[in-house]
């Protein structure tokens, strides 16, 4: 039993973190119907950035309380992750709208590629270590929690409810779902489209960049290639829990990382990626738009 | 813009060419000169480029000059294939490398093809010299030979430890996890858990969490050092009190800036230690004063590039073939490594494996120290 919930906490942390980078997925998704394939990378960058914030404030200001050098590490790298996200957006995605759908698509698979190699080219081929920020651990009945575990499983939390909020209940939310339900008649009521497109790929770079900040505290190492992996697993994530829907991407990047460390408790590891993905198609096959999805119904 | 283009253009090929107008022999070290794996490459390049001058200063192989010729194979094997091809276009005649097993075997073929000798100073799968070629040679020693050392030192020292064997599944850490298990259990200790991960993943708490259920307290990792470093890190992490046992793949600094403070007391096999033997001394030292550590695979690529010269001395000969028939039969030759021999595939009559232990150095950083 206690080995089922250590598991368990193994797994929704993990599931966390996919699933904080599978909101900027599925945002996107939603406004546009664009499969955002730089956003893994844009993970990575804020990874990145928030490394570089740690060296720099570590040797100016030796030590600096953890929380605040956390703060930072997160704020800048938000801003740094959005930036870069708008930029992307602007120069390679906008120009390409209304063109025929392929187009974007490639279009992203290519700032994905630039991305990455721009990182390996200006910050190194090698594995970045920092030292282990936050060290506590509480040993609960037989179960052992990291407070770095409680803090991304914490900020996952909040940040959903934030996001949520934003969507559902202020103006810029409105505008949001407006221009996904319909971009020509949002904008024929005084929408400007473009520029919330623009800030939806802004939330979600934002939100990348904090996952990118907790990846680098609670695994220690960012390497270039990072954006990869977990931005296909999140990808995934966003798919299962229906993609367009912020609560779906969530619990799918929690199902994921349930599944995964689940299967490696009871079943053999070399599986692990083919149990996950097996799972996926299953769920897809009997509800094709995923588990919080609503059916696409088609506009007349 | 064009004219900056058309010089470039220009200088490129007079670099190209001008390796034919050199009445030097011509050697070429292939390796990771750049890439995830640039440290070693520059161990097998300043290993090679040492000897070179060393054996040039006292009058070169035959009467003859060595100029070293460069290739980067990124660690990729099709690069390495491009590496072979420019090595044969240019007439080299040997070779020094490749560093990863992956990159030298498909690289060899070339090699056989063109007429050119390969001595691999640090790829360690047994297939590199099993396929039969006239051509391929290694300082270093093998992963099953590895695998036999480690399974060995693991069912004597740990017998009643519960003991783990984990893989990257790549051919390298798979073959050699294997090997070990092997060795291990026809010593009578079998492991309670055998698994293979993902290279690239970093999440290793399921693994981990699993080890301390079933009890484990010493690791044998068949991988590379990234993915070591991090299960180091992470059972320091969740309270798991375990050594990590593994190979020649992890002998990188990298692994302690990784794995941090946690990387004390870990364990791993490699060749013995060449900068350890007093007739080495002053080579060391040599190396230090160029600003240049001579760690890990460095004077294996010195041996590596001494061990043409001896041979190609004994032949009387520069011909390839004829050299490769003398590095067989006319050993042993005398290198920074002992008195070196080869068998009739290649491999070098060496003691083997030796166990290194990670510990803090006099300079206060992590690095693995031969264990006495």
């Amino acid at each position: 039993m206690e080995y089922f919930v250590q598991q368990l906490v193994n797994g929704l942390t993990l599931g966390s973190i996919y699933g904080m980078i599978a909101i900027g997925y599925t945002m996107v998704y939603g406004i546009i119907g664009m499969i955002n394939f730089a956003h893994g990378d844009i993970f990575m960058l804020g990874g990145f950035a928030a490394l570089i914030v740690f060296l720099a404030l570590t040797s100016l200001f030796a030590g600096i309380p953890v929380v605040l050098a956390l703060l930072i590490m997160m704020i800048v790298a938000m801003i740094m992750a959005s930036l870069w996200n708008w930029t992307i957006e602007r120069v390679a995605y906008r120009p390409l709208r209304g063109s025929f759908r392929l187009a974007p698509l490639i279009t992203a698979i290519g700032m994905s590629i630039a991305l990455s190699n721009f990182i390996q080219v200006t910050q190194g081929p090698r594995n970045k270590p920092i030292p282990p920020l936050v060290s506590s651990v509480y040993n609960i009945a037989g179960i052992s929690i990291s407070l770095k575990q409680i803090i991304i499983i914490l900020i996952t939390a909040i940040l959903l409810s934030v996001f949520w909020y934003i969507v559902h209940r202020t103006p810029l939310g409105r505008a949001q779902r407006a221009t996904e339900q319909d971009r020509k008649m949002a904008a024929l009521l005084g929408i400007d489209v473009d520029r919330t497109i623009s800030v939806t790929f802004i939330m979600g770079a934002a939100l990348a960049a904090v996952a990118g900040t907790m990846y680098l505290m609670y695994y220690g190492v960012v390497v270039f290639t990072d954006g990869f992996i977990p931005g296909v697993k999140a990808f995934t994530a966003a798919v299962l829990g229906g993609i367009g829907s912020l609560p779906g991407a969530v619990l799918g990047g929690l199902l994921i990382g349930l599944i995964e460390s689940l299967w490696s408790a009871y079943f053999t590891i070399d599986y692990k990626d083919v149990a996950t993905f097996s799972i996926l198609a299953i769920v897809l096959i009997f509800k094709p738009s995923g588990i919080l999805g609503r059916p696409e119904v088609e506009k007349v | 813009m064009k004219k900056v283009l058309l010089s470039a253009v220009a200088f490129s090929a007079m670099a190209a060419f001008g390796g034919y107008a050199q009445a030097e022999i011509l050697i070429g070290v292939g390796g990771p000169l750049t890439g995830p794996n640039a440290a070693f490459g520059a161990q097998l390049q300043k290993g090679a480029e040492q000897a070179a001058a060393d054996i040039n200063a006292a009058g070169g192989i035959n009467g003859e000059q060595i100029k070293i010729v460069l290739g980067d194979d990124v660690s990729d094997p099709k690069q390495g294939i491009s590496v072979a091809n420019k090595f044969a276009a240019d007439g080299v005649k040997f070779v020094i490398g490749h560093f990863n097993s992956g990159v030298s075997i498909p690289a060899s073929e070339v090699y056989a093809e063109s007429g050119i000798l390969e001595i691999t100073p640090a790829a360690t799968n047994p297939k590199f010299t099993e396929r039969g070629l006239w051509n391929t040679f290694r300082t270093c020693g093998r992963d099953d030979q590895q695998g036999g050392v480690a399974g060995k030192y693991l069912a004597e020292k740990f017998k009643d430890a519960k003991i783990a064997v984990i893989h990257d599944k790549t051919p390298y850490g798979q073959g050699l996890a294997d090997e070990t298990k092997k060795a291990m259990n026809a010593a009578g200790v079998k492991e309670v858990l055998y698994e293979g991960v993902n290279t690239g993943d970093k999440d290793f708490s399921a693994l981990i969490a699993k080890m301390k259920q079933s009890g484990v307290s010493i690791i044998y990792w068949g991988g590379l050092h990234t993915e070591a470093g991090l299960i180091i890190r992470q059972a320091a992490d969740q309270g798991l009190k375990a050594t990590l046992v593994s190979g020649d793949g992890i002998v990188s600094n990298e692994l302690a800036s990784i794995a941090g403070d946690a990387v004390a007391g870990t364990l791993n096999t490699f060749g013995p230690d060449p900068t350890l033997r007093p007739e080495n001394k002053e080579l060391v030292e040599k190396f230090k004063a160029a600003g240049f550590n001579p760690e890990a695979y460095t004077l294996y690529s010195y041996a590596a590039l001494q061990s043409i010269a001896e041979a190609a001395k004994a032949a009387g000969s520069l011909e390839a073939e004829k050299v490769a028939e003398a590095m067989k039969a006319k050993g042993p030759f005398k290198t920074v490594l002992g008195d070196m021999s080869f068998d009739a595939k290649g491999d070098p009559k060496l003691p083997g494996y030796v166990m290194y232990e990670w510990k803090k150095g006099p300079d206060g950083k992590y690095s693995y120290f031969q264990q006495m």
